[in-house]
């Protein structure tokens, strides 16, 4: 929507919106028709359309009227009270969809976002920014279309979500900047004062157009009406722009540090899943059983479902299609998708775990995934969550080495490589010559983890601490100690027999458990005095929570770069 | 709250004591082992805070109401419904129960919860012995709880959470006074380290 002067760009800490100088604004105007509106509309049409006869017999009563309920209407002399009726009912629609529009506000300060919605039941709700989790932009296939996006600020704890749906496309984008430059602790310089109009005109649809008429406060319109008769054209070339444009802005975030897959290589590792393996044995006993001469019911009975298996194949694939990941000022961006695009940035020192693993099917590409817990996870309402916990859906050891520079800043010195290389491929008895860097379990817990105790591991390191384990399906655990919550030992009669223990870092909730099931005893003693104390030190030490604030003291606009 | 005296100290423990590396020397590099000890025993940390005695009593009710239950449901199966099966279930769990009952006394002894300078420690269990270690800065609430018996007792469970998804600390058994004055130290302590999330 606002498209800003491309001749000055803004400074860049100097806010690109005005939304954010803490008064109240109106989100995009054909939100309620994008929320559901559409269903509703399409619901009420399908409900007339399926009930015409008794609707005809309840209003007119006339049971021996024959053929077209129009022609009835014509031929009664009662097409003013049938056009007067529909233009009531659309009448009313309208007003509902323009008061909850007006009713639906929100605004941004230095301290929190605050959204406020509803026409009958009120809700409030008021998210501040320097516990912002992730900031993340969606945009549903049919939104997208008409160049709309969903902003959403994830805070801590289920369902603490605050969601502005749905903005301008454009418009999202650059909030979605101000807020984390508002909560990076970096203040502004200046209000913006100087754009006369920044919101410039392009119509959205007629009915758009129509509904956003006069607003009184002062809250600029996010869209005016059309005034040249090319906006439709504009309209169309602005959304295709938008359709074709990178997902990633280039400038954001240097190339060097972005993560990009292959669609082959994403194909490859969607058809290399469990998944396959399940359909190929499905396939086998199909074939099987009709072989065996077994009634043809059997076929009709799994054959659909084989082929309904290809659009999970094909959303999967579609949805990690244009999957980018990089490092920007402001945190991790990890953006995917095909037809409904959804991108997330988490904030330095949102990630509480981190994941890397092979399955076994991978192993021979060399295939990884990293998944990662962060205390923003599961927004249970929405029906296409924009959060996802995985960052890399598949990528080579010098992807992951990459991904994890950019997770876990800091943590890339050769030692540092070394160690995560040799959490990932490395064991105890392959480099028993090749200096390990990992505390092992003994040989004795070959008893309790018969296959993979000699790759059951773990390694302190500027304070991350790294768990290996797995050998069929391999995993690599890193858990920054400034987040790490509790460490608990334990020991049960078994493990006392074998002078073993157990260990487990306490994280927030999410994909990943960093624990560890084998350990000698007296190292166990050791790892928690570490990770005790390390977890102490490092929190201490922290300071990401206004991430921008260590690294810009006496803040100036452009510090950040 | 006035009763300071039940404030527990907090003890002094050197903070330079086995700290991690600085930087540069990734992994751990375990010292020669002592001499071989099966149990889990963390040593040079102080002395343990143990929960009341009275504690057992809750304990011992707990079980005892347990093994009525379903020793009652068992006889009831097995007189009425002719089950046979449930007489041994009942059996079972009427033995294990006694063992428990015999046994009770020590676990609770063997609960005990330390404040170091920066962190809470616990710890409980014999068979199933288990150590965890948390920040004061990581505290999200403190809940205290009091079960029916354990309120005639005059006895109060404090639960320590924090934003992990397995549940924090929850010390049982502590006196009703000793459990606030302790939960009012805990988030003096906790404010003081405070580190976000």
């Amino acid at each position: 929507m606002t498209e800003p002067d491309a001749s000055a760009p803004a400074p860049l800490a100097a806010p690109r919106t005005d939304l954010t100088d803490g008064g109240w604004h109106h989100l995009h105007p054909a939100t309620p028709l994008l929320r559901g509106g559409i269903f509703m509309v399409a619901i009420l049409g399908f409900i007339v359309a399926n009930l015409r006869e008794r609707l005809i017999d309840l209003f007119i009563g006339d049971e021996n009227y024959g053929g077209d309920p129009i022609d009835a209407i014509y031929e009664r002399g009662a097409t003013g009270w049938a056009l007067l009726i529909i233009a009531g009912v659309l009448l009313v629609i309208l007003v509902a969809f323009y008061l909850s529009w007006r009713m639906h506000t929100f605004r941004v300060s230095g301290e929190s976002v605050e959204v406020r919605s509803g026409l009958v039941f009120r809700s409030n709700r008021k998210a501040r920014l320097d516990r912002v989790q992730g900031v993340n932009l969606t945009r549903p296939l049919i939104p997208r279309l008409f160049g709309a996006a969903r902003l959403e600020i994830t805070v801590a704890g289920q369902d603490g979500n605050v969601q502005l749906a749905y903005l301008g496309s454009k418009l999202a984008d650059d909030l979605r900047r101000d807020i984390l430059h508002l909560a990076s602790g970096l203040r502004q310089s200046s209000q913006p004062a100087d754009v006369p109009d920044p919101l410039a005109s392009t119509s959205d649809t007629a009915a758009a157009a129509a509904q956003s008429g006069p607003v009184e406060n002062a809250a600029p319109t996010l869209i005016g009406p059309a005034t040249a008769h090319s906006a439709f054209n504009d309209f169309a070339t602005a959304r295709y722009n938008e359709f074709r444009a990178p997902e990633l802005d280039p400038d954001a975030a240097p190339p060097e540090s972005v993560v990009r897959i292959p669609p082959g290589r994403l194909v490859g590792s969607v058809v290399l899943s469990g998944f396959t393996i399940f359909l190929l044995l499905a396939g086998i006993g199909l074939i099987v059983s009709v072989i065996a001469g077994s009634s043809g019911w059997v076929l009709v009975a799994v054959l659909p479902g084989l082929i309904g298996s290809f659009g999970y194949y094909f959303s999967r694939i579609t949805k990690s299609l244009r999957f980018s990941i990089a490092g920007t000022p402001d945190g991790v961006r990890v953006g995917f998708g095909l037809l409904s695009t959804s991108s997330q940035t988490l904030p330095p020192g949102r990630i509480h775990a981190i994941r890397v693993s092979q399955p076994i099917l991978w192993r021979r590409s060399g295939w990884w995934q990293i998944t990662i817990n962060t205390a923003g996870q599961a927004s249970g309402r929405s029906s296409t969550p924009a959060t996802s916990s995985i960052i890399l859906p598949v990528g080579t050891v010098a992807d992951v080495e990459k991904v994890l520079e950019l997770a876990l800043p800091g943590f890339e010195t050769q030692t540092h490589r070394a160690l995560i290389e040799n959490g990932m491929l490395g064991g105890r008895k392959r480099d028993a010559g090749v200096a390990d860097y990992y505390s092992n379990a003994p040989a004795r817990a070959v008893w309790l983890r018969p296959f993979s105790w000699w790759r059951t591991g773990w390694a302190v390191s500027d304070q991350v601490a790294l768990i290996r384990r797995g050998v069929l399906s391999r995993d690599l655990i890193l858990v920054p100690l400034a987040r790490m919550q509790g460490v608990r030992i334990s020991q049960g009669p078994l493990r006392r027999r074998l002078r073993l223990a157990s260990a487990d870092l306490h994280t927030v909730a999410g994909p990943v458990a960093a624990s560890l099931s084998v350990i000698d005893v007296d190292e166990a003693l050791v790892l928690f005095k570490w990770m005790s104390t390390g977890a102490v030190r490092s929190a201490l030490a922290d300071t990401s929570h206004q991430w921008s604030r260590a690294a810009a003291p006496v803040p100036t606009p452009g510090a950040t770069e | 709250m006035s009763p300071e005296a039940h404030v527990p100290e907090v003890p002094e423990v050197p903070a330079s004591a086995a700290l991690p590396p600085e930087s540069g020397e990734p992994g751990p590099v375990p010292g020669p082992v002592p001499e071989p000890s099966e149990r889990l025993e963390l040593t040079e940390v102080g002395e343990w805070k143990r929960v009341s005695p009275k504690y057992v009593l809750v304990e011992i009710v707990g079980t005892i109401v347990n093994a009525v239950v379903v020793c009652g449901g068992a006889t009831l199966l097995w007189l009425l419904l002719d089950q046979t099966w449930a007489m041994w279930v009942g059996i079972v769990v009427l033995v294990l129960s006694i063992i428990n009952l015999v046994f009770e006394p020590r676990r609770v002894r063997a609960i005990g919860y330390l404040l170091r300078v920066d962190d809470l420690l616990f710890r409980r269990g014999i068979l199933f012995q288990r150590f965890v270690a948390v920040p004061y800065g990581r505290m999200q609430l403190i809940d205290i709880n009091r079960g029916p018996v354990a309120r005639w007792l005059g006895l109060a469970d404090l639960k320590f959470v924090t934003a992990a998804a397995t549940a924090g600390v929850s010390i049982p058994g502590l006196a009703e006074a000793d459990a606030e004055s302790l939960r009012d130290r805990l988030v003096e302590l906790a404010e003081s380290r405070r580190a976000g999330l």
